[in-house]
């Protein structure tokens, strides 16, 4: 029993030292100042500031702060709930009110479970070496796979039903991964292109299963029948709360994906393959299998991304169901630091975030998209340090570690 | 004393020329599989005596040029004749430095006996098709000469797709704030460049991986184009500002007089017009003039450019903001060439495809353009599968040029080179 | 008259090392100055300063009299100082014409490049100096010997003064180097200076007019060929107290444990690297490979650890056939390799110490159990080797990247000494490690020789492979000349062999007497 103990003291201290030597500060810098310059954005795309300026540059700044202050108000009510409105709900004991309070905390996380999977899959290839843009593509696959395993599949118990359901978004996605994953083991193929290549093929595949094989025949536009009761993720609380247990499936992943990496033989030679492809040679590792071996399962969490918002969220597979979680997953990788439970940190971050800036939008009329900006410019400050550094005149750090190693453009 | 002899100078490229014959005789191979395909599949489902009706007016009618009649069966024998005669040539000849020219000789071939079959017993608009393989060519092989104008100087650009998407908009507003095509087309250049100027600034001066640089341009583009236009104009009382008209079209005088060629070719507004001239312009540019001498150098070798005081660096930026301005001027097409307006996310992944050509073109601005019409070919058609004789989904046929794309990079049929030094940031010691 | 070049007290530090320590260097115009030295002794960068690819600390350059700051090659080039590079600095899929002219571009209107003129202008040149170019080739169609002419033109095209060549023999065959020989005396003759920089004797006795020698950064003599002979620069280069004796007793040789047998390797151009090499290592020897970097012995030992495939030949390792073996199963056989390239090969930098000291035993107990990796085990196992190996490190966690390179070695060594092996590779063991560390690892490894393991050493240093080796063999152009007794080899017979020069049986009993006479005295 000690030794588990033990064990987990080390799992929590490797993650801290990884994270303390990847430079916390900056990254709370670099979220901090994003931010910052988002409420700027908001500030001077917002009439009344212009209008207040006029009058005096006090009032011009005071109108510019509040925007922003306003912004952001109503996106942590919108992410989070509204405290006032929670406390009187509990007061009121009237559950359904309770349940409406507390939504928004619970819709982030739903939000965010996509993200994580996502997030992790990209992360996983980071840590081999491999740039899987094709997150994407292997979302709307292991979507596709896995709504059909919901619908077709009849008569199994829902115990069965839904891991096989998920089991099948992951295959699927997996297979979007294969391929790039064998072409760069056997031909050099680099992986940035053909993955893109992949997401494109992956969009046109989708969109003519919805018009023919899959079609609800019932339906006159293109979408997938309705999946079976036994197949959908159960909710653990009742309407408007959509909170499911696809976000414990998704922390779970996280926590496979870390022992995977950090605690199995395999993990170790993944990592050797990513950091040094060379020393993993010399030191016995089967680089091609290694690789192919990485791309699959960064396409199966990628599938399974796509299966939770089927199974858990939409019930159905409609064309819009195009989400750009797969290029946000990339930037949460990276702001994550490749590490899961960075990733998990990340999801929560941008899955609270584009949850309230829904509530935002309507609130306050700041479009949603200012999460979006929020990402890019976050990413570019963790992506160069250098730049936080300079603004707040950080000294350098002793050694300033890639953020990811990857193998050059042409494999 | 003896001095030993060597016996191995002669062996030196033996690797390489083995390579050299396997890469020739794997595309031979590929010819004849092209023609017995055309056999197996294509004449195998044409009865004799069905004919194919190629109509040769864009608009339909038959004023100008008579339709193209002519015997499915006979042709695409004939067709695959061609193949096979081109195909035995390569595998024991070989074609030397036409075998790229020949491979689109190939691919052209096959195309029309795909058509040819596709049409038996029926009719194809083909003057039609063709006309909007060009136009939807267009913003490909911009975005194409944008990745090759940044990777020729060892600068990744995979970023076209947010810099057109920010020229795109830009150039909405500014047209229609200033009612004026040009200034619109200005700023979106500009635009460009301005993405181009981060996407250098990240990746020269701060040493950003290049991919991901560009995967932050991308986001960053989507959020903010997005953002501004639900915050502007897409409001009512912002209308005004998403008016900006179109570039119109231009008759070119005789030329587009000429029956199925003009209006496929001399028919159109500026962009096409542009699009062949920046072609020919970077072509020139890089390969005959000392410019395009070091920009090479410095892409291919910076070390040895910089020995010989070329300033890498600031080529490097050059490049990236000649590429991003190129990527703003494609970008202007959405908006100002092909629909009046702009539209959130209204590239679709045009840039990305223009990134496929780019590789498919061999960094070669001309064999982008080609790779560029190829897959423009592939999109008109899809849009028109319905109309075709045989039952291939169109999404299937959407799906071609990105298939291709990896059956080039897997190095299939011999691949391609890309900038040597490229994605490395460059750091003197 | 001025003297063409004038170097005064160029010193320069990089962390750590004092690179070049004052040194003072006066070139003739129409001389070649050769400037002798070891591998490390400081040549290189000394001539990066003169081209301003570095910047000097102190010191200052004079040319033709006239005091000169380079800030970058253009004013090395403006001032006719031209250099041509150990790698060469060509761009491979550009023709001749089109390297040569880069940065020194003939135009016409508008910026269009005239290459007719400028391939006029190289053809010119080539006769004058019968270089014997083609201006149209491509760099990566023509030899090498070829892309060192079309580097020496690129210098005359700029109409440089002052040629520095960095180890020009390095890369070219004996009959290349002769005609390279010819060339320089002709661009002597044009009146050109050249600058030879090489640790060649041999060549610096043929060619040189001036003899410079410089040793840990400092000069250390200046002569010429005819007052000196190959005794007198190898002393003066080396130098006699640095001379690291490693104490050992005779081996006692057993059993054949490793056997190579009529290897044929290719490099990555597909050239025969390795040219039908046959050796034995028995049990308890070390059998030293001694020749010029770039003699096939990478491709060697990469083909015997099984990262490169050999196209012929076998190689036996205990009585098994491991030619065709995956580097895991030769390593599994009782095989352990100290890569020459231990950044790139050896070691995952940002791993650390405890991970690296498992690289290629993590998968086995006790160090994991099923896939399950232990990592209290390795953790132990890491604190154990550090300390045994006296690897200094502030704790055995720390990334492997913030170790020296002594200690990075130190690293590769426990982890190779660690395991039960029967047979060692140790290719480059010592490669730019400090004193301290070369010791403690020809320590280790005359301990593992003297417990039994076969020992394969492949070194480019003459010395080491003097001190440690029992039988010493020559690699030269892929081929093994010969094995010498290390009790019948002195540094003469070893030299020239390296140089690709077979002595006589005659010759071989002349320079041993020779060399038991000195020891006599």
């Amino acid at each position: 029993m000690e030794n588990t103990t033990e064990n987990k003291k080390k799992s929590l201290s490797v993650f801290w030292d990884e994270f303390s030597r990847s430079n916390f500060l900056v990254i709370l810098l670099a979220i901090f100042t994003g931010i910052l310059l988002g409420g700027v954005l908001v500030a001077i795309t917002t009439n009344e500031v212009y209008a207040a300026f006029r009058e005096s540059i006090w009032s011009g700044f005071g109108a510019a702060f509040r925007t922003a202050w306003n912004t952001y108000v109503a996106l942590f009510t919108g992410s989070v709930g509204n405290p006032e409105k929670i406390r009187l709900a509990f007061a009121s004991g009237d559950q359904l009110a309770i349940r409406r309070a507390i939504n928004p905390f619970f819709e982030s996380l739903v939000q965010s479970t996509p993200y994580i999977f996502g997030g992790l899959a990209v992360a996983l290839g980071f840590r081999a070496g491999l740039f899987n843009i094709g997150v994407e593509g292997q979302i709307f696959i292991g979507a596709a796979t896995g709504v059909w395993a919901g619908y077709a599949i009849n008569g199994l118990p829902t115990i069965i039903h839904i891991p096989l359901a998920m089991l099948f978004g992951a295959l699927g996605g997996a297979l979007w991964g294969f391929i790039p994953g064998l072409l760069k083991a056997k031909t050099g193929a680099h992986e940035v292109i053909t993955t893109i290549m992949m997401n494109y093929i992956a969009f046109r595949l989708v969109d003519w299963l919805l018009k023919f094989p899959m079609k609800d025949p019932n339906e006159f536009t293109p979408k997938t029948p309705w999946i079976l009761e036994t197949a959908k993720l159960p909710r653990l609380f009742d309407t408007p709360i959509r909170f499911h247990i696809g976000f414990f499936i998704a922390v779970l992943m996280a926590v496979a994906v870390y022992y995977l990496l950090f605690k199995t033989t395999w993990g170790f030679e993944l990592r050797m393959v990513g950091s040094n492809p060379n020393a993993a040679r010399y030191a016995g590792v089967k680089i091609t299998k290694t690789t192919i071996l990485a791309m699959v399962l960064s396409g199966a969490l990628a599938g399974m991304a796509g299966a939770n918002e089927v199974l858990g969220v939409n019930y159905r597979l409609l064309p819009a169901f195009s989400s750009g979680y797969g290029f946000d997953s990339i930037a949460l990788a990276l702001l994550g630091k490749t590490h899961p439970l960075g990733v998990i940190l990340s999801s929560l971050l941008f899955g609270f975030l584009r949850n309230g800036a829904r509530s935002m939008q309507l609130a306050v009329g700041v479009p949603i998209d200012i999460v979006s900006i929020l990402q890019a410019v976050i990413l570019a400050f963790i992506a160069a340090p250098a730049i936080i550094r300079t603004i707040y005149r950080l000294r350098e750090s002793k050694h300033e570690e890639d953020l990811v190693s990857l193998r050059s453009w042409k494999g | 004393m003896t001095t030993t002899t060597d016996a191995q100078i002669g062996q030196k490229s033996q690797g390489i020329l083995k390579l050299e014959r396997r890469r020739r005789i794997t595309m031979g191979i590929l010819f004849l599989a092209a023609a017995v395909f055309i056999w197996l599949v294509f004449a195998t489902d044409v009865e004799p005596g069905v004919e194919t009706r190629f109509m040769m007016n864009p608009g339909g009618g038959s004023a100008e040029a008579a339709d193209w009649v002519f015997p499915s069966l006979l042709y695409l024998n004939m067709i695959a004749g061609i193949l096979s005669l081109l195909g035995a040539f390569q595998i024991i000849r070989g074609f030397g430095k036409y075998t790229y020219g020949v491979l689109a000789l190939v691919a052209i071939l096959f195309i029309f006996g795909f058509l040819t079959w596709a049409t038996a017993g029926g009719q194809t608009n083909l003057a039609g098709l063709l006309r909007v393989m060009v136009v939807r060519a267009v913003p490909l092989t911009l975005g194409a000469m944008s990745g090759i104008l940044c990777e020729r100087g060892g600068i990744i650009n995979i970023a076209i797709e947010g810099m057109m998407l920010t020229s795109a908009f830009i150039s909405t507003v500014f047209a229609s704030l200033f009612n004026s095509l040009i200034v619109g087309l200005l700023a979106g250049i500009i635009a460009g460049g301005l993405m181009g100027l981060i996407h250098g600034w990240l990746s020269i001066k701060y040493k950003v991986n290049q991919i991901i640089s560009g995967t932050v341009i991308n986001i960053f583009a989507t959020g903010i184009t997005s953002y501004l236009s639900s915050r502007y104009i897409q409001k009512v009382e912002f209308q005004y500002l998403n008016e900006p008209g179109m570039f119109p079209q231009i008759n070119v005088p005789v030329l587009s007089k000429i029956p199925f060629i003009g209006p496929i070719l001399f028919s159109h507004n500026m962009y096409v017009f542009a699009m062949f001239f920046f072609v020919i312009l970077l072509t020139f540019m890089l390969f005959k003039t000392r410019w395009g001498l070091r920009l090479r150098s410095v892409g291919e070798h910076p070390k040895a450019a910089d020995t010989l005081g070329i300033n890498v660096h600031r080529t490097q930026y050059m490049a990236v903001i000649l590429g991003g301005m190129m990527a703003g001027f494609g970008g202007t097409y959405f908006s100002l060439g092909s629909s009046g307006r702009f539209d959130e996310v209204m590239t679709a992944g045009r840039g990305f495809i223009g990134l496929a050509a780019m590789i498919f073109g061999n960094w070669h601005p001309v064999g982008s353009m080609g790779a560029g019409l190829l897959f423009g070919f592939f999109d008109s058609l899809s849009a028109k599968a319905s109309l075709l004789q045989v039952p291939i989904p169109s999404e299937f046929i959407g799906m071609a040029p990105y298939l291709a794309t990896i059956i080039v990079l897997a190095g299939v049929i011999g691949r391609g080179h890309a900038p040597a030094a490229e994605g490395e940031p460059y750091e003197k010691e | 008259m001025a003297p063409v070049l004038e170097l005064r007290g160029i010193t320069k530090r990089f962390p750590g090392v004092l690179a070049n320590d004052h040194i003072d260097l006066t070139v003739e115009k129409g001389e070649i100055h050769a400037l002798l030295g070891e591998n490390g002794a400081g040549k290189t960068t000394l001539m990066n300063i003169l081209y301003g690819l570095y910047h000097p600390d102190e010191g200052e350059i004079f040319v033709n009299g006239q005091k000169l700051d380079v800030h970058s090659p253009i004013d090395a080039i403006k001032s006719g100082v031209g250099m041509v590079h150990q790698h060469f600095m060509l761009v491979p899929v550009f023709t001749v014409t089109e390297n040569v002219m880069l940065g020194e571009e003939y135009v016409k209107a508008g910026g269009v490049l005239d290459r007719t003129k400028a391939a006029n202008k190289i053809r010119e040149i080539s006769n004058i100096y019968k270089l014997d170019i083609n201006p149209d080739a491509y760099i990566s169609d023509i030899p090498v010997g070829m892309q060192q002419r079309v580097e020496i033109i690129k210098l005359l095209f700029r109409e440089a003064n002052i040629l520095i060549m960095d180890e020009p023999t390095a890369v070219l065959t004996p009959q290349e180097v002769e005609e390279l020989f010819k060339i320089m005396h002709t661009m002597i003759e044009q009146g050109k200076s050249i600058i030879f920089i090489t640790h060649k004797l041999g060549e610096v006795m043929d060619i040189a007019d001036r003899i410079t020698v410089i040793r840990g950064g400092k000069v250390v003599g200046s002569t010429t060929p005819a007052e000196s002979d190959l005794n007198d620069l190898a002393s003066m280069m080396v130098g006699r107290d640095v001379n690291l004796e490693v104490e050992k007793s005779e081996s006692v040789p057993g059993e054949v444990v490793f056997e190579v047998e009529n290897l044929k390797v290719l490099d990555s151009v597909g050239a025969l690297a390795v040219n039908d090499m046959s050796f034995k290592v028995h049990a308890g020897e070390v059998l030293g490979i001694a020749g010029v970097q770039g003699n096939g012995q990478t491709e060697l030992v990469r083909a015997i650890t099984g990262l490169l495939q050999a196209v012929d030949g076998d190689v036996r390792l205990c009585g098994h056939n491991i030619t065709h073996l995956s580097p895991r199963k030769i390593t599994e056989i009782g095989s352990a390799h100290i890569p020459e390239d231990r950044q790139k090969d050896g070691l995952v930098l940002g791993f650390p110490i405890t991970d690296n000291l498992v690289l290629n035993t993590y998968y086995l107990e006790p160090n994991s159990k099923s896939i399950w990796m232990d990592q209290k085990s390795i953790n132990e196992n890491g604190k154990k080797l550090v300390e045994s190996f006296d690897i200094r490190t502030p704790s055995p966690f720390v990334p492997a990247r913030n170790l020296s390179g002594g200690n990075q070695q130190k690293v590769i060594v426990a982890r190779e000494f660690s395991r039960p092996i029967k047979f060692l590779v140790a290719s480059q063991p010592t490669r730019g490690l400090d004193v301290g560390s070369i010791e403690f690892i020809h320590k280790r490894l005359i301990e593992k020789r003297d417990d039994g393991c076969a020992i394969l050493l492949v070194s480019t240093e003459l010395d080491e492979i003097m001190q440690l080796s029992d039988r010493i063999a020559v690699v030269y152009r892929g081929k093994l000349l010969d094995i010498l007794d290390a009790k019948n080899a002195t540094k003469e017979i070893v030299g020239l062999l390296m140089a690709g020069i077979i002595p006589s049986e005659e010759e071989k009993q002349k320079l041993l007497a020779k060399k038991k006479q000195i020891l006599i005295t």
